[in-house]
């Protein structure tokens, strides 16, 4: 079972898209990837104060990733928690993942030739830290969600 | 090696606390400092890295090489540019006197010593950008509080209700501030959000008001009627702080809100509505005043308006109201030594102080120099030396500022970045990026003040400097070096901290010294003596205005409508940009490169413009235009079209933003003139533009 999950709490996003800018900083990813996203829906009015919804999207780490078993050197591993990752050593960039993938999810990094996608910040994790998103999101909307398994 | 530093962000003037995280001379990570702000930062503060990875900056001291604004450069050694500076200012000085060189900066915690600079070379002009920006709101205040507009801060997270009169915070972006308004809403507090369109702010809002542009003080007036009708105000507090309390009533008493609500095209049950809010949660009330007022004739009149709002409610001095900052006096503790060199008795160039004497005389007023360039009257004005102040991207019509800046001898550019007017200035001084540089300890007023500190994390990549070692440097060369009584930062840092107690070891460990644990208020009764008005009382009929001939309680004018084929131009802000500081970031650039033409849906549609369409933006004479995208929204008033500041630069060494969207002050030809005589400040949106749509739309498909 998937260990974590990203929440964005909507009623403090502001759409600042400063997550986005603290994951391509924390990967020193230049101009292109973009490893998170935040999207609004058309305003409408509610009680005569036009609104819109902010939502995140980055990987969803599926519980049966389309995008692992296409991969021809197995550089896309799924951890015990769930995470889905590239092993930047073995990728080979030729993009078979982001066909695979729902989503386009997975995406080519033009420094190094090879993919790249949201990996929850696993050397973080692994460090008993939060994502780089979470941690420096602008209004504290972001919450990493560590699951528990209800016995 | 890791290594771990304190400091503050510099992507923006708000200046947040942060922690920076380095190895080998480069940056791994960045975040808000945890103890302050909870590790969150912006998009811009996480961009600082790519800013100096970016090599589409000035890399060294460069001099022109070629006609001002020609794009020629000659790269040359700091010495060779000190030398330059400092021999063309004797000169300057022996020919004209020290006061014909201004020296303007973007404000700051750290201007003391440019301005001590100006001043100890003789002259008395310095001045900064606030003349678009806060002076309205500033000399507002002045006028009825006796304290300029940091005379509070505003306990918005106690707060039950904040009302912002266009005033798009999650887009000017203060993060603590943020914090605290999300923390307020979470509460269950109120937001009332008022303005021409509906912004990231207003999203947020528990009540929207869309109103016509340029009649904010109309509802402002029709809000001070209704609720003294209702009698929602502390008279206590009137009683006993207050002046032309009387006046007032009487004043507004022709602004109902059934007026209002036609005048600004809002429900009149909405303001009501709005006033039985209000009576709920007084005195935990907070009106905003408004930052950047520099907008409509009447904007000096409508910050009044909110001021006085605040002072029926009785919250000066409340929890959840507007709070005088304290310093280190108000904690038992010793303030820092600081460089502040009084200003020579010479008149200002701008006139302010003898011509003007209702103003500020601290930073003057940026635009009025430009009159007195041109009639050289009291004297003329030959130098400029700009420290990171951008006056042909703050000021409207560059062009027209280009004549008045070529009357002077010397133009010096000190900044991070190719400004506009560094690319027409005589020598550009790269400063150091925020991460690369060291400045003096500052001292954080407010409910619990601190001293704060921004510490290098980094060596600097290009060859440049940071300030202080250039006005040292500039000082010994003009024989003003015993002014600057240090020769390193740590020297400088020591001298400051010489009083106080405290040592640097001190930041070590939160990257702040805490003057207190404890939130410090003054007794609510006990008031008396912090209102610096003539009377000692908050003015509501101001002596100071009375004296410089202007009414204290203005008649309401309506606004001019656009003329048929023209709007209303305002700007704003985007919360992933700092103005033009940042529209050539690598990363903030992809994040925005452009801005658009915010359209109101029906008038574009009587333009026979679409979402998407090019447009062409022109101004009122005609001389420019710029072509740009058009978003067309439903919540944008039909008067006003809408863009971001910052863009249509013209700095070919800027390959990504160079002509990407258009600028505002490029289509604000002949309003240098177009200035708020009583509150200073330039009126920015009294500026009507031409839209069309563009014949650079593509006509023709070649297939199918
Ligand atoms: S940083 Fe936070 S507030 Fe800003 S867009 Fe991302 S989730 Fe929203
Ligand atoms: S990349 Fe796509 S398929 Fe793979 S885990 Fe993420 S969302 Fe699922
Ligand atoms: S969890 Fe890490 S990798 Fe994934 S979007 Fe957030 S910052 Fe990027
Ligand atoms: S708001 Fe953003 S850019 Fe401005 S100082 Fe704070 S973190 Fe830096």
């Amino acid at each position: 079972m998937n260990k974590y999950m990203i929440y964005l709490n909507g009623k403090r996003c502001i759409g600042c898209h400063g997550c986005e800018v603290h994951c391509k900083a924390n990967k020193n990813l230049p101009v292109g990837p973009q490893l998170c996203e935040i999207d609004h829906s058309v305003m409408v009015k509610i009680k005569s104060v036009p609104k819109t919804e902010f939502t995140f999207r980055s990987c969803y780490h599926c519980e049966e990733p389309f995008c692992a078993p296409i991969c021809p050197t197995n550089a896309m591993i799924k951890r015990e928690d769930g995470i889905v990752y590239i092993d930047q050593e073995k990728c080979i960039g030729c993009m078979a993942c982001a066909g695979a993938c729902p989503w386009t999810i997975p995406q080519l990094n033009p420094e190094t030739g090879k993919a790249v996608k949201c990996d929850y910040c696993m050397d973080r994790v692994d460090a008993g830290l939060r994502p780089a998103c979470v941690t420096k999101c602008t209004t504290h909307a972001l919450k990493f969600v560590i699951m528990q398994e209800v016995v | 090696m890791t290594k771990s530093v304190y400091s503050i962000c510099g992507m923006c003037t708000v200046r947040c606390p942060i922690r920076v995280e380095t190895e080998n001379n480069k940056v791994t990570w960045i975040e808000g400092n945890q103890h302050l702000i909870g590790g969150a930062l912006c998009a811009k503060g996480s961009a600082g890295p790519a800013m100096i990875a970016d090599k589409e900056r000035p890399q060294q001291p460069l001099i022109r090489d070629g006609a001002r604004g020609s794009g020629r450069w000659k790269p040359v050694s700091w010495p060779t540019a000190y030398d330059y500076i400092a021999d063309k200012l004797k000169k300057i000085k022996s020919e004209y006197g020290p006061e014909s060189v201004v020296l303007s900066s973007r404000g700051g915690p750290w201007q003391g010593m440019y301005k001590s600079f100006i001043h100890a070379f003789g002259s008395p002009n310095y001045t900064n950008h606030d003349s678009t920006c806060g002076r309205n709101t500033h000399h507002s205040s002045l006028s009825l509080n006796g304290v300029g507009r940091k005379g509070f801060v505003y306990d918005i997270k106690n707060a039950k209700h904040l009302v912002l009169f266009g005033r798009n915070m999650f887009s000017s972006l203060r993060i603590a501030e943020n914090l605290q308004t999300l923390d307020m809403l979470d509460n269950g507090g109120k937001l009332t959000y008022v303005d021409v369109r509906q912004t990231i702010t207003g999203l947020k809002s528990t009540r929207f008001f869309q109103v016509r542009p340029g009649t904010d003080y109309a509802l402002a007036l029709g809000m001070i009627h209704e609720i003294i009708r209702r009698e929602a105000y502390d008279s206590d507090f009137i009683d006993r702080y207050v002046t032309g309390f009387d006046e007032l009533c009487y004043f507004v008493e022709q602004y109902t809100p059934a007026w209002a609500a036609k005048e600004c095209g809002v429900r009149e049950k909405a303001i009501k509505n709005f006033v039985d809010e209000v009576l709920e949660d007084m005195p935990k009330v907070i009106f905003h005043p408004g930052w950047n007022l520099s907008r409509y004739k009447d904007s000096f009149y409508a910050a009044r308006a909110l001021h006085i709002l605040n002072i029926l409610m009785g919250n000066i001095e409340q929890k959840g109201g507007l709070i005088i900052p304290k310093g280190p006096g108000d904690c038992g503790k010793k303030g820092i030594n600081a460089i502040d060199i009084p200003k020579p008795d010479i008149k200002r160039g701008d006139g302010v102080g003898w011509k003007y004497k209702h103003f500020d005389k601290g930073p003057g007023l940026g635009h009025l120099f430009f009159p007195t360039m041109e009639s050289e009257d009291p004297y003329p004005i030959k130098a400029w030396i700009s420290m990171r102040n951008d006056p042909f991207s703050c000021m409207p019509d560059p062009k027209r500022q280009e004549q008045y800046f070529d009357k002077c001898d010397l133009l010096v550019s000190i900044d991070v970045h190719y400004s506009e007017f560094g690319w027409f200035s005589d020598i550009i001084l790269p400063e150091c990026t925020y991460l690369e540089r060291d400045n003096g300890i500052c001292v954080q007023k407010g409910p619990k003040p601190r001293f704060g500190r921004r510490q290098k994390a980094l060596e600097p990549e290009n060859d440049s400097k940071p300030s202080w070692e250039i006005f040292k440097n500039l000082a010994d060369r003009l024989g003003m070096e015993d002014y600057f009584p240090f020769n390193s930062i740590e020297e400088y840092w020591k001298w400051q901290l010489e009083p106080t107690g405290y040592s640097v070891k001190d930041f070590e460990e939160k990257g702040f010294i805490s003057l207190s644990d404890e939130v410090v208020m003054y007794d609510p009764e006990k008031l008396d003596g912090q209102f610096n008005t003539p009377s000692g009382k908050i003015e509501i009929l101001s002596q100071k205005l009375d004296k410089a001939g202007l009414p204290s309680l203005k008649e309401y004018v309506s606004p001019l409508r656009p003329p048929k084929g023209m709007f209303r131009l305002v700007y704003g802000r985007s919360a992933v940009h700092t103005h033009g500081h940042t529209v050539n970031n690598p990363l903030l650039n992809e994040l925005m490169p452009k801005n658009s033409l915010w359209i109101n849906v029906k008038a574009a549609n009587k333009l026979g413009i679409v979402h998407g369409d090019l447009v062409d933006v022109t101004s009122e004479d005609e001389s420019y235009t710029g072509t740009v995208e058009a978003n067309v929204v439903d919540y944008i008033h039909s008067e006003a079209v809408y863009m971001v500041h910052g863009f249509g630069r013209e700095i070919s060494r800027q390959t990504r933003c160079l002509h990407a969207g258009i600028s505002d002050q490029k289509l604000m030809v002949n309003k240098l003139d177009d200035w708020d005589q009583a509150g200073g400040a330039i009126n920015l949106c009294e500026v009507f533009v031409i839209v069309r749509r563009s014949v650079r739309n593509p006509k023709r498909r070649v297939e199918l």
